[in-house]
């Protein structure tokens, strides 16, 4: 099994961003792995995930729901990774807003999950989710994910990733 | 476009480079019509802020006229005549609604790559390397400005470039570090490094009450401007021990705060000098803190250290002994530039600060490796390179 665990602080209201984060359609926005969610009922939803050479699907129940406080899932029987978490919205101390963190577990059939998830995020799971709750507050706070000439997608590309910080192509005054 | 591009260490070529286009709905697009080298960028020049790419877009002094911008700014329209300050921020994280710009917590994409070395994430900052976001710089003549609804200043009163152009960075910087020594009446304010920054660290001080301001550098025609701003000056080229012959020159007291507007690639005499230059040439040191190892030694037991001048990484033999037992308190930061541009414009208008004293060169943008080169080796008594893309 493998668990990843990270924690953002973000200023806005646990009730604004438990909401933002309970609409599942828009976890995409921010989380890089995730290509689309569908809500298929209120407690089910359909997931899929970019993965090298393809996408993995598989279908999720929310598990434990307390508004503004903490929302929980877990992947359905026949998921090719089996997965759980949940995330807490808790109030940070005066106006420092709410502190987020989101636990993760992921299991494969046979005890793979560390090669499976290695695959699916590269080498480094604590850090993609690190980076998903950065773009997350940057949406949260700024209304949108943050981008410069070397990282046109936003944060998370890594140094190795970037271009140069020089305008893209495609446009002439 | 034209744009000044980092191609290696010490080259930089003015190359035709895409123009700058929309990448988030708070951004604009500004015509350059004034920027500038800054001292911080003969660091990147000389290699010692990483990562850079080749072809990266150099710059954070700017200003420009407004030519586009974003769904989300509704404060600015085309035709805006403003100045962008060099820290990107958002103003909505809680360090920009503390006043602490620079800190901003949204704005560097590369904030993993900070959070490693440094512990927690800086802002981002146009031009200057991956480590602050990879975004590109203002010598050029379109740069794209994030944030435009927070961080440029609207210039509406008919003062010409030359005299707001640093509001961008370095007057902020430098009175940022007369700020932090908390002056108070009959202050002996020291500063170490009579570059730009350092002149108007002189001239804030006074500003703000200082009684007398000593001066040190080692270029005869840099310590004529610091005298100018009316600074004591001290040649350390010409004495034994600096921090010694500023102890002597304050009563035996000590200056009561010291600014250190010199950084990491500080020139000094001697054994020590050749210490830290040997041990940063083989990266066992990143930075060379001689200005700042002097400045701890002269200052008043319970008085405040400064530190404006850029470091990146580690030093070796600082002297945390006496910062504990003398009760120094150290102050620091990249310039949170935010909090002091509408302030500062005021006292330009009011005629108590003339920025544009600090210009000795003027050049067109295409002689910004010229200019780079100039400003490097002080030739011609080089103090501030004003480009212009237009020209």
């Amino acid at each position: 099994m493998v668990h990843v665990s990270k924690v953002v602080t973000i200023k806005q209201s646990p009730e604004t961003v438990y909401q933002f984060w309970r609409r599942l359609e828009t976890l995409p926005q921010f989380m890089e792995h995730l290509e689309a969610v569908r809500v298929t009922d209120p407690r089910h939803s359909h997931w899929v995930a970019k993965a090298p050479g393809g996408r993995v699907e598989w279908d999720a129940e929310i598990t434990e729901d307390v508004p503004n406080e903490r929302l929980a899932w877990q992947s359905l029987h026949g998921a090719e990774i089996e997965n759980r978490g949940i995330v807490r919205f808790r109030p940070a101390p005066a106006d420092r807003g709410t502190e987020v963190k989101v636990d993760v577990y992921y299991d494969a059939p046979g005890g793979a999950a560390g090669a499976t998830i290695a695959k699916w995020f590269g080498e480094e799971p604590q850090q993609q989710v690190r980076d998903d709750l950065r773009r997350f507050k940057q949406m949260m706070e700024t209304g949108e994910v943050v981008r410069s000439e070397g990282s046109l997608e936003g944060m998370g590309q890594g140094v190795l990733k970037q271009r140069k910080a020089q305008p893209p192509e495609g446009r002439k005054r | 476009m034209k744009a000044a591009c980092w191609m290696g260490t010490q080259k930089v070529e003015v190359r035709d480079v895409p123009e700058p286009k929309i990448l988030n709905q708070r951004d604009a697009i500004v015509r350059v019509t004034s920027t500038a080298i800054c001292g911080s960028d003969l660091h990147l020049y000389n290699g010692f802020v990483q990562p850079m790419m080749k072809g990266d877009v150099l710059g954070h002094e700017f200003m420009g006229e407004v030519m586009e911008v974003g769904r989300s700014v509704k404060n600015l329209k085309v035709g805006d005549r403003v100045v962008v300050p060099f820290a990107i921020a958002c103003g909505n994280c809680w360090h920009c609604q503390h006043d602490m710009w620079s800190l901003c917590e949204n704005s560097n994409p590369n904030a993993a790559l900070v959070e490693k070395a440094m512990g927690h994430a800086t802002s981002g900052a146009f031009g200057y390397s991956h480590m602050t976001g990879g975004f590109a710089g203002g010598q050029a003549e379109y740069a794209r400005v994030p944030f435009a609804d927070v961080g440029p200043l609207k210039i509406e009163n008919g003062l010409t470039d030359e005299q707001v152009l640093f509001l961008s960075d370095i007057l902020p910087t430098g009175y940022m570090g007369a700020e932090m020594c908390n002056i108070q009446r009959g202050d002996t304010i020291a500063v170490w490094g009579c570059g730009p920054v350092g002149l108007f660290a002189i001239k804030s001080a006074y500003l703000l009450g200082a009684e007398q301001v000593i001066a040190i550098d080692r270029f005869p025609y840099r310590l004529e401007m610091a005298r100018q701003a009316g600074a004591q000056t001290l040649n350390y080229e010409d004495v034994e021990s600096v921090s010694e012959t500023v102890i002597e020159m304050t009563g035996g007291r000590g200056p009561d705060a010291c600014i250190d507007a010199v950084g990491l690639e500080a020139h000094g005499d001697g054994i020590e000098y050749l210490f830290d230059r040997t041990k940063q040439a083989v990266m066992l040191e990143s930075d060379r803190p001689i200005a700042l190892r002097q400045a701890i030694t002269a200052c008043r037991s319970g008085g405040t250290i400064s530190v404006i001048g850029v470091y990146v990484g580690l030093v070796d033999k600082f002297p945390l002994g006496t910062i504990m037992n003398r009760s120094l308190t150290i102050r620091s930061g990249q310039c949170h530039v935010h909090r002091y541009m509408r302030p500062l414009l005021k006292r330009i208008e009011n005629g108590e600060i003339d920025p544009a004293a600090v210009i000795t060169h003027r050049l067109p943008l295409t002689d910004a490796a010229r200019g780079y080169e100039m400003f490097l080796k002080k030739e011609d008594n080089c103090e501030k390179v004003v480009l212009k893309p237009a020209a």
